[in-house]
């Protein structure tokens, strides 16, 4: 069953240096503050699971908390490039960052084997990419072809996906942990269902989650921890609550392109922040930046 | 965040466009009402959406956010704004919209953008430089787009036309075109026909029907073959039924325009 606990409480329990930490939301319900969590309490030599890096991920690398990136876009959404991850690749600041990278038919593909206790998936893709040919973070091939057993075609199969730790940002949970999220859904289920642990952040606990057509709901005893965050998913949004913030996103490829900017932005917006109304703070400062 | 911008555009602004707007015009007039289109996020949005302001009111948009028949009245920045999944016919998962809906080729068009793009309209959208491992410009990555590029039963790439992009060869395939060449296709199992057109800020490029190679077959008013060629990275085949293509029309550039205006003034 999930236990109601505040934000930093979610983070310090559930995620530990050296994990794989899957944080997702496909653009939609991105989990920022609790990423913030994750800097301020000083994770590191985490494997970052993601299929989009998005800004919450490039925020991390900047940060030092990652040694590994496991994903499958690492760009800044209709901008540009995460300028902190391209850092990274390129020049090892502050650190090196190994990478694993798919197609986003493949990561979804690795996440639904996780959530179906199966060791692999299997999907036509990736066939006479270079992406075929990429090591995973073990050096041995990441994507490997397999040949149907009842019609001889070639097909190909990734590996499951199994996170020491998901964390996912919901519009609701009700008192006894149970979790409700709609609009653009991504990977979440299947990340929480994949997962060893996960926490999931929310706009509102409430009494009773109200009928919602379209919902997916996660049982209170498939998730860990719940944890209170309004406004946790900003820049990204939460459908009826919140709205994409895309002007911060246009100002994020200002403020990540420069290693000292960004570190201001750092130390002013998240390390000085805390609580999980952090990420609605960064909003007013960061609007229209 | 909502669209309140409704500037009219005067009709003599119809008399000077740019690049990017006939570019836009072209590659919106490849999509038929009532076709189905994966749609990629930039040029590829903003042609795809200013086809359904157009001629093609019943085009189905499918963004991989799992928005399927989205119908924003702006262009979105991401492929999952918010205006994409209120619009929708259907929201489903990320694991399902390529699953079921791209894998089975259900979708018709794969609308796709490119940071570099070879003679046989492979794309890269990957790493910039000769080792993978050491790249002098690491890109975004896949995304969608190889199995957009392999299962869509077409796919129509709308990308800026320079040296740097238009290379003989990509630096990595992120998404096949045509591989080596004929046949190649057949050989890795692709189930989509692959590129059936890109287009460009200069023009239309074609695959030649024998050799897959891209050829360029429309060209735009005041753009000259040597202009395009200067601008390829390879020595380009011209077809010998080059045609200059339309300029966009009045009503093309105020829709375009009036997208553009919604999405800007939030």
């Amino acid at each position: 069953m999930a236990e109601i606990v505040s934000l930093a409480e979610a983070i310090a329990r559930a995620v530990h240096d050296g994990d794989q930490v899957a944080m997702e939301g496909f653009t939609h319900l991105i989990p920022f503050a609790a990423g913030h969590e994750v800097i301020r309490q000083r994770r590191r030599d985490l494997t970052l699971v993601r299929m989009t890096p998005d800004l919450i991920y490039d925020q991390l690398i900047g940060a030092g908390c990652a040694s590994r990136l496991i994903f499958s876009w690492g760009g800044n959404p209709g901008v540009g490039s995460l300028h902190r991850f391209r850092d990274a690749v390129e020049n090892s600041w502050p650190g090196p960052l190994q990478l694993e990278e798919h197609s986003h038919a493949g990561m979804a593909n690795r996440y639904v084997a996780g959530a179906s206790g199966m060791p692999f998936a299997i999907l036509r893709g990736y066939s006479g990419t270079g992406l075929e040919a990429l090591p995973g973070l073990d050096g041995q091939p990441a994507i490997r072809p397999i040949t149907c057993p009842f019609t001889g075609e070639r097909l190909t199969a990734v590996a499951a996906l199994n996170p020491d730790v998901a964390v996912i940002h919901a519009q609701r949970a009700d008192r006894a942990g149970n979790v409700q999220f709609w609009g653009i859904t991504g990977v979440q289920k299947e990340a929480v269902l994949s997962a060893q642990r996960s926490v999931v952040t929310v706009e509102e606990i409430v009494d009773q989650l109200p009928a919602q057509p379209g919902a997916v709901v996660l049982p209170t005893w498939v998730v860990d921890y719940v944890a209170a965050a309004p406004g946790g998913s900003h820049p990204s949004y939460a459908l009826g609550f919140t709205v994409r913030d895309n002007d911060y996103y246009q100002a994020w490829d200002e403020i990540s392109r420069d290693r000292d900017r960004f570190s201001r932005w750092l130390a002013g917006e998240v390390l000085a922040g805390a609580g999980p109304t952090a990420g609605a703070g960064a909003a007013a400062t960061g609007r229209g930046a | 965040m909502t669209a309140t911008g409704r500037e009219e555009v005067p009709a003599s602004a119809a008399d000077t466009f740019t690049a990017d707007e006939i570019m836009t015009a072209c590659a919106a007039r490849a999509l038929a009402d009532g076709m189905t289109c994966f749609v990629g996020i930039g040029l590829p949005s903003a042609a795809a959406n200013l086809a359904r302001a157009t001629h093609a009111p019943n085009l189905v948009l499918i963004y991989e956010s799992g928005t399927i028949g989205a119908k924003p009245g702006r262009l979105p920045l991401s492929i999952g704004d918010g205006i994409l999944a209120e619009t929708a016919d259907a929201v489903v998962s990320v694991p399902e919209i390529f699953n079921y809906w791209l894998q089975p080729g259900r979708i018709g068009i794969g609308f796709l953008g490119a940071a570099q793009i070879d003679r046989f309209g492979n794309i890269n959208t990957t790493v910039i430089g000769a080792s993978y491992a050491d790249p002098k410009v690491r890109l975004p990555g896949a995304g969608g787009a190889p199995e957009i590029a392999a299962s869509c039963r077409e796919v129509i790439v709308v990308v800026r036309q320079t040296r740097r992009s238009f290379v003989d060869r990509v630096d990595f395939v992120t998404s096949v075109g045509f591989g080596d060449g004929p046949g190649y296709r057949e050989r890795r199992g692709l189930t989509g026909a692959g590129p059936r057109k890109v287009i460009t800020d200069l023009g239309i490029l074609e695959p030649d029907p024998a050799s897959c190679e891209l050829t360029l077959t429309g060209i735009y008013p005041g753009v000259t073959v040597p202009d395009v060629r200067a601008r390829t990275g390879w020595e380009l085949a011209v077809s010998d039924a080059l045609e200059e293509l339309a300029p966009p029309t009045a009503a093309e550039l105020a829709a375009l325009r009036q997208l553009q205006a919604n999405s800007t003034s939030l």
